[in-house]
């Protein structure tokens, strides 16, 4: 069900287990039939832990959606809710619970904190009167989830406004309970890297929980070699511009939630005959998209204008595959054909799949749109007129294009200048304010205060000494075989995958000055091991690295850490974690407040 | 080989046993059986007078009774005159002297003592509470006392003072006639008689809730005995009233008759129930004994013994899963074992004794000795047995033959092995090992079962290895200077963990943690309990300076895993010392155990402190609620203003739940900013008329200019300004204006057709002359209103360019109004705009003339074969001359 987790270097799986069977014995304690309420939110993250049937196997019978008033009816005995601790959420579960004591018969009551129980949602609830209605309160503590073998998320939306917005560390805290966890399972890492404010915090409460947890000596042979913690603000840039990968324009343009990707239904009519009859579908076509499929293993990470030779490459390996059938003449050979059938029909209808997306892709990146707000970005990254008012902003502000593409470019401008000239920002905050409305001074604050828009200080632009340094930006690209990450962006070399490759090799000595320049502290640290658990390297074996993304990661980014662990000489597995999967829209849009 | 060094452990656990204590032999036991026959050689001398104290009883069952300890308690007066409570599982003794006496001068007041099971002295100390009826020890070793009154005083094994609780208001009245303790599997229960013939009891101490017995009906007289059962994990009350039986449980009385019971009985003596509750002897005035089960549904036995004097004490002597079924009956000087035998096992009692009822027999003590009764296990039978020719026996024989270099050795050990038993002769002789009581018989066995294991392919060793562990550790407790007189059986179902508890309630950690170490326990489960259990002791030890006993604490559990400082620091807070508990909890590496009890101490400030150290943001809202409610709202804001991050934290919380309070922390930090922002939010929320919107813009405008913010301040100026024109419009033209931004304002008022307005709009808020276009351009398309939008193309030189109006006419699908403008479009853009209306052929012109190769590769992709193969031609060629020159 999941075995595209233990594909990779590290064997994921043993996480998802692991919290499979704190999830088994929780619903276990609660004998008798059960009614699961779900805070929403967490539904798309638990889909990626355990499937309905494993919920039904211990007698869960309904399912609802938290909200206020009353329960809907249900003939169970008992009510489990799975909730983040929030306040609101308690003030709705005490409404449940108060209405339902009203209605009759009664039920046991169970409360499920994820990831962490809290003393403040419990004094609420005591406050509401209700506490003492649960009989079991507990928390279960999914802190990273597996989404593929090398790719573990927290899916916190709000971790980086909590963290550079409101000092807010409890994400952070969550990060650190789930990297012990990690520990716990696959072995003490030996050796912690960060940059950033948010790191510096995290690596703290790890060697504090690790003194903590003294009484259970960990004794499993450590699996990563290093953790490198990375701060999202050390590198804004990247996800501002737009990614370039398959998978990385799949999210740009139809956003992928929890693995999953709704597309428009009509590419995917069925072209059989027997369905002709039937009307177009309305409903979106849902698509998983994981290594598990082997086709989109291969693509994903690919520049998109290496996806479209892939397809008919592989077009032609299927169809003659197919064709096979007829030089099948002996009984054993047909026989042994029809076996490989239900691999090839899988292989094909992935194929059809593969191919709708990327027509539908096309007709994005081809229009002229697309191709002038690249030529933009592809401007500001290189170090082109990032000092002045950009006309192409300005008329995407005249033509009331969507706000989220307006501020993305606007920050990455401001960005690529380490911040605009006070004129020029005031006269885009103003244009702004005057077009799109005067409630969104606020989501520019907000964008000030997380240094994503501001002005320039000391009337000195380092950005272009940081790309020069780091080489961020690649004028050659080989997007079809290519030799350096920058391909992920066709030209700009995500900051923060090059941070981990310069650890690597030859090691951030050598780039201290630039590293200076970049927010907060850098910093290494060692956990001492026993003697008996330090590792011997064999010759030519890869070290592992975790690499962690606080505040958020994009796909492109992950494109270019595997095409780093892909490297034949590269020296270095990644494993990457974040607090939340995003891109620049979905990350911009958790910084914007509505106040109406 | 582990042998020699597992021996010479035993060796030396027996090494302690104090020197000097002989073993009596039993009295009565005057017989000397032959051993052997003649075909067997006899055994050697010392083993000669082995079986000496055992006694037969019947067919089947030897006794036999062996001295624990001799006792050096000094004891003044006979155990007669004290209320005496002695606690299974070799447990301690407690006794009371002068219970009787109601005077109240201090020189005759009661005194409570309590000693070990070898007599060491415990505690001691002067009665001051009222009369007490009866003694008694719960299951965790602490000493109940019942008071007449009907309050229960309990104290720890040394005399501390734990607590007190009353079986309530019907016995304080009636007075306790009569009370026992027992035991269940929940714990240790009260039972009390009252003066009014009335039983009440609680099951469990820990967990009190007493229960009243229903009454037995005309009941004018005390019973004449009484007991607790338990069956059905319930309590029961059986007493004995004349020669009737009354069963009491929670909800009736009934009259019960004893199966088989001899007629003749006008009264009940005595009744005694096994330390399982699973079978009831009763004994009567005629000196007749009845044994069967608990639940009265079946006789095991009778015996008369003849002897019509109350008993002192009766109870039973079995060993778990025995068939033989035995009670100890005791006479003030005469002590009598009787089964299902014609004839009972006598011993003459030469002092005043008391006997204490334990799972595998009897413990009997008096002023000078401590002895054990018990039947005779099985293994230790058949090794011992005369002429026994078990293998077992022949195995210890042959060890003994082979010390002594004799070839018998070999015969024996042939001869077991011809029969196949050598494995069941090693198991035997370290079973037996298990039930001797000393040292070197144990020694003995257990060479002998080593001796048989070297002649034995695939013996699984740990069942010697563990007999030999468990016997040192009994041995080093049974010892006098520890006095737990733990017989195997007891030691296995009393577990390894409640011994080494036990341990700990006498103080003994050294001892304790040898154990632990030597039996290799986990740490956490081990030692580091112990010493944490010694910390709680050593912090209550007040003549110590607080740094001297938290120095000591850490020196001796330093990182020790599994010991909880906040546990120590509990007990320290708990008695009274809180600096103590504060340096304790220096200590404690978890944060959030730490927090909580700092709040309980009102160490708040610390506890925030400690909180913002974890990085637990939820620990740290735990505290700053508590704090909030703790200090005065001054004291709080300046608290908060030295934690930034306990600010910050609190702030997110107000922005949810306590708007008013944000403003004020923002107030509080001159954070005019945040206050600006505040302001704006407030003036959206408020949801109210204009003027209360436009009033709450006005406050963050003050707040920004106080920010130095002029940008966002001239900013909500204009909001306000636009808000009330708004307003205005929406009162003159109708429609809806509000919150629509000024852009959408604008193009609103061009929609519908108030283009003046527009203009004077535009120009009041200064809106730039490019976007003005965009605006317009759009507004007209949408209204298709060509006519004007010509005209505004022809107002002057569109600063946007005119692709634009190409481009939106063609949206609206108006091909002939874009044409208009195409031609007007400016040289760089012109072949797009001509691509776009469709004239390919011009477009190729225009590009050919500019000589742009991008231009020419545009137009040729847009040329369709059937149409425009000609055009296409003429690019090509334009495209060979260029490259000719």
């Amino acid at each position: 069900m999941a075995a595209h987790l233990s594909y990779g270097r590290v064997n994921l799986n043993v996480l998802r287990e692991a919290v499979r069977r704190e999830l088994r014995e929780f619903l276990d304690k609660c004998a008798g039939s059960k009614a699961i309420v779900w805070d929403e939110y967490l539904t798309g993250p638990f889909g990626l832990i355990a499937q309905y049937s494993l919920l039904k196997e211990h007698e869960v019978e309904k399912m609802f959606t938290l909200k206020g008033s009353r329960l809907p009816a249900a003939d169970v005995k008992n009510i489990i809710f799975f909730v983040r601790p929030r306040l609101e959420l308690m003030d709705i579960i005490a409404e449940n619970v108060l209405s339902e004591d009203r209605r009759g018969p009664a039920r046991d009551f169970h409360l499920l904190f994820v990831p962490r129980r809290s003393l403040l949602c419990e004094q609420r609830l005591k406050d509401l009167g209700v506490l003492g209605s649960f009989i079991h309160r507990e928390e279960y503590s999914l802190d990273l989830i597996p989404f593929d073998g090398d790719l573990l998320s927290m899916e916190s939306e709000g971790a980086f406004k909590e963290c550079y917005l409101e000092s807010d560390q409890t994400s952070l805290y969550h990060a650190a309970k789930g990297l012990m966890t990690l520990q716990a399972l696959y072995g003490t890492i030996p050796q912690i890297f960060g940059k950033g404010e948010c790191a510096r915090q995290v690596a703290n409460m790890m060697i504090r929980m690790k003194r903590e947890f003294t009484g259970s000596q960990n004794s499993i042979f450590p699996i990563f070699d290093n953790l490198l913690l990375l701060d999202r603000n050390v590198d804004l840039l990247t996800p501002l511009a737009t990614q370039l990968t398959y998978e990385g324009l799949i999210d740009e343009i139809y956003g992928i939630q929890n693995s999953y990707v709704k597309l428009p239904p009509e590419k995917f009519a069925p072209k059989k005959q027997g369905d002709g009859g039937k009307d177009l579908p309305t409903e979106a076509k849902k698509l998983q998209l994981n290594s598990a499929e082997e086709l989109y293993a291969e693509i994903r990470d690919k520049n998109f204008n290496a996806v479209g030779s892939v397809l008919s490459k592989k077009a032609k390996v299927i169809s003659a595959a197919f064709e096979e059938r007829h030089n099948a003449k002996t009984v054993g050979e047909i026989k042994q054909f029809v076996s490989q059938l239900p691999h090839m029909q899988a292989a094909r209808g992935s194929l059809a799949n593969h191919t709708s997306i990327a027509e539908l892709i096309k007709d994005v990146t081809t229009s002229e749109d697309f191709f002038d707000k690249l030529t933009v970005e592809q401007e500001f990254m290189s170090g082109i007129d990032t000092d002045k008012v950009n006309s192409y902003i300005e008329d995407c502000i005249a033509r009331k294009h969507p706000l989220i593409k307006v501020l993305r470019l606007i920050c990455l401008q401001s960005v690529c200048n380490s911040g605009l000239k006070q004129k020029v920002l005031d006269y885009y905050k103003r244009e702004i304010l005057q077009t799109y409305g005067y409630e969104h001074i606020l989501t520019l604050h907000n964008l000030e205060k997380a240094g994503l828009l501001k002005p320039q200080t000391g009337g000195r632009n380092n950005y272009p000494t940081i790309r020069k340094t780091l080489r961020l930006w690649m004028d050659d690209v080989n997007e079809q075989n290519p030799t350096d990450i920058s391909y992920v962006y066709s030209g700009h070399a995500p900051l923060s995958v090059r941070l981990a490759q310069l650890l690597s090799r030859p090691g951030w000595r050598s780039i201290e000055e630039v590293l200076r320049m970049l927010p907060g502290p850098h910093f290494e640290e060692r956990q001492p091991l026993p003697t008996g658990l330090q590792k011997k390297r064999q010759p030519g074996e890869n070290r592992v690295t975790l690499i962690f993304f606080l505040g958020g990661v994009t796909f492109a980014e992950i494109a270019a850490l595997r095409f780093l662990s892909q490297l034949e000489d590269g020296g270095t597995e990644y494993v990457i974690a974040t607090t939340k999967l995003m891109n620049g829209a979905s990350w911009l849009e958790s910084l914007m407040e509505k106040p109406f | 080989m582990q042998l020699p060094t597992v021996l010479m452990a035993v060796a030396a656990a027996s090494a302690r046993d104090p020197g000097g204590r002989k073993r009596k032999c039993g009295p009565g036991t005057g017989v000397r059986r032959c051993p052997l026959s003649a075909a067997q050689q006899p055994p050697a001398p010392a083993m000669d007078c082995y079986t000496a104290n055992w006694n037969p009883l019947g067919d089947s069952a030897f006794y036999r009774k062996y001295e624990l300890y001799s006792m050096d308690w000094s004891l003044k007066e006979e155990l007669r005159d004290c209320l005496v409570a002695a606690a299974p599982y070799g447990g301690p003794i407690a006794l009371l002297r002068n219970p009787w006496r109601k005077e109240k001068a201090a020189s005759v007041r009661p005194v409570l003592e309590i000693y070990s099971a070898s007599g060491m002295p415990l505690a001691s100390l002067l009665w001051k509470s009222g009369p007490v009826v009866s003694l008694g020890w719960s299951a965790e070793e602490e000493l109940l006392c019942v008071q007449e009154d009907g309050v229960v005083l309990v104290y720890g094994l040394h005399g501390d003072f734990r607590r007190h609780f009353s079986m309530g208001n019907e016995v304080l009245q009636n007075r306790v006639l009569d009370a026992r303790i027992f035991h269940t599997e929940f714990g240790s229960g009260v039972a009390i008689l009252t003066g009014a013939h009335r039983f009440t009891l609680s099951a469990n101490v820990g967990d009190l809730k007493l229960r009243r017995m229903p009454e037995v009906p005309g009941l004018q007289t005390a019973p004449s005995c009484w007991t607790t059962l338990c069956q059905d994990r319930v309590a029961h009350i059986l007493l004995a009233v004349g020669p009737d039986l009354y069963l009491l449980d929670h909800a009736a009385c009934s009259a019960v008759t004893p199966p088989g019971l001899a007629p003749g009985v006008s009264s009940f003596l005595q009744m005694a129930v096994s330390f399982t509750y699973r079978h009831l002897a009763l004994f009567t005035d005629t000196g007749y004994i009845w044994m069967g089960t608990a639940s009265l549904k079946e006789k095991l036995c009778e015996f008369n013994c003849n002897i019509r004097a109350p008993p002192k004490q009766m109870v039973w002597c079995s060993r778990p899963r025995s068939k033989e079924k035995a009670v100890v009956v005791a006479w003030e000087r005469r002590l009598m074992v009787v089964g299902d035998a014609p004839e009972s096992i006598q011993f003459v009692l030469d002092e005043d004794s008391y006997l204490v009822p334990e799972l595998d027999g009897v413990r009997i003590f008096s002023r000078s000795t401590h002895e054990f009764l018990h039947e005779v296990p099985v293994a230790s039978e058949e090794i011992f047995k005369i002429a026994s020719m078990a293998p077992g026996a022949l195995l210890l024989e042959a060890q003994k033959e082979y010390e002594k270099e004799s070839q018998k050795a070999d015969e024996y050990l042939r001869e077991i092995q011809e029969l196949g038993q050598l494995t069941q002769a090693v198991q035997q002789c370290i079973e037996a090992a298990g039930h001797e009581h000393q040292p070197d018989m144990q020694k003995s066995l257990l060479r002998a079962a080593s001796f048989g294991k070297c002649f034995l392919d695939r013996f699984p060793p740990d069942s010697f290895v563990r007999m030999c562990q468990d016997l040192r550790v009994l041995n080093a407790v049974r010892d006098y200077h520890i006095g737990i007189p733990l017989t195997y059986s007891q030691y296995k179902q009393l577990t390894i963990q409640v011994l080494l508890d036990r341990l700990v309630l006498r103080r003994l950690y050294p001892l304790a943690i040898q154990i632990c170490e030597y039996l290799r326990l986990p740490e956490v489960q081990g030692v580091s309990r112990i010493l944490a259990h010694w910390a709680c002791y050593k912090v209550q030890q007040k003549d110590v300076s607080d740094e001297d006993v938290a120095r000591a604490i850490n020196q001796k559990l330093g990182d020790t895993p599994g010991v909880s400082y906040s546990d120590i620091a509990a007990r320290a807070y708990g008695c009274g010392r809180t600096e103590l508990a504060i340096k304790l909890l220096e200590y404690e590496p978890r944060s959030g155990e730490q927090v909580p009890l700092l709040l309980k101490m009102k160490r708040s400030k610390l506890a925030l402190s400690k909180a913002i150290e974890s990085g637990d943001t939820d620990l740290v809202f735990t505290v700053l609620l508590h704090l909030k409610n703790e200090l005065n709202r001054g004291d709080f804001f300046m608290t908060l203003r030295n934690q930034p991050m306990a600010l910050s934290l609190y702030r997110q919380f107000c922005k949810h739940q306590e708007l008013e309070t944000l403003k004020d922390l923002y107030n509080q930090d001159d954070n005019h900013q945040e206050l600006g922002s505040f302001h704006i939010r407030a003036s959206y929320a408020a949801q109210e008329r204009i003027e209360g919107r436009v009033t709450a813009l006005q406050t963050a405008v003050d707040a920004f200019y106080k920010a130095k913010n002029e940008f966002a301040a001239k900013a909500t100026e204009d909001q306000m300004r636009l808000l009330r024109l708004q307003r205005r419009l929406e009162d003159e033209l109708g429609g809806q204006f509000l919150d629509l931004s000024l852009h959408d304002t604008v193009t609103t008022l061009i929609l519908g057709g108030h283009n003046k307005r527009a203009e004077q709009l535009a120009r009041d808020f200064r809106i730039p002359d490019k976007r003005l276009w965009w605006l317009k351009l759009t507004a007209l398309a949408d209204l298709e209103d060509w006519e004007e939008l010509e005209k505004f193309s022809k107002s002057k030189k569109s600063p946007i360019g005119y692709l634009p109006f190409v481009e939106i006419c063609m949206k609206q699908h108006n091909k002939y109004e874009a044409k208009k403008y195409a031609s007007r479009v400016g040289p760089e853009q012109k072949v797009k705009a001509l691509l776009l209306v469709g004239d390919v052929a011009q477009a190729a012109d225009v590009a050919i003339e500019r000589r742009n190769e991008a231009e020419l590769s545009l137009v040729l992709s847009h040329c369709t074969g059937a149409t425009d193969g000609a055009t296409a031609d003429k690019i090509q060629r334009a495209r060979a001359q260029a490259q000719k020159k």
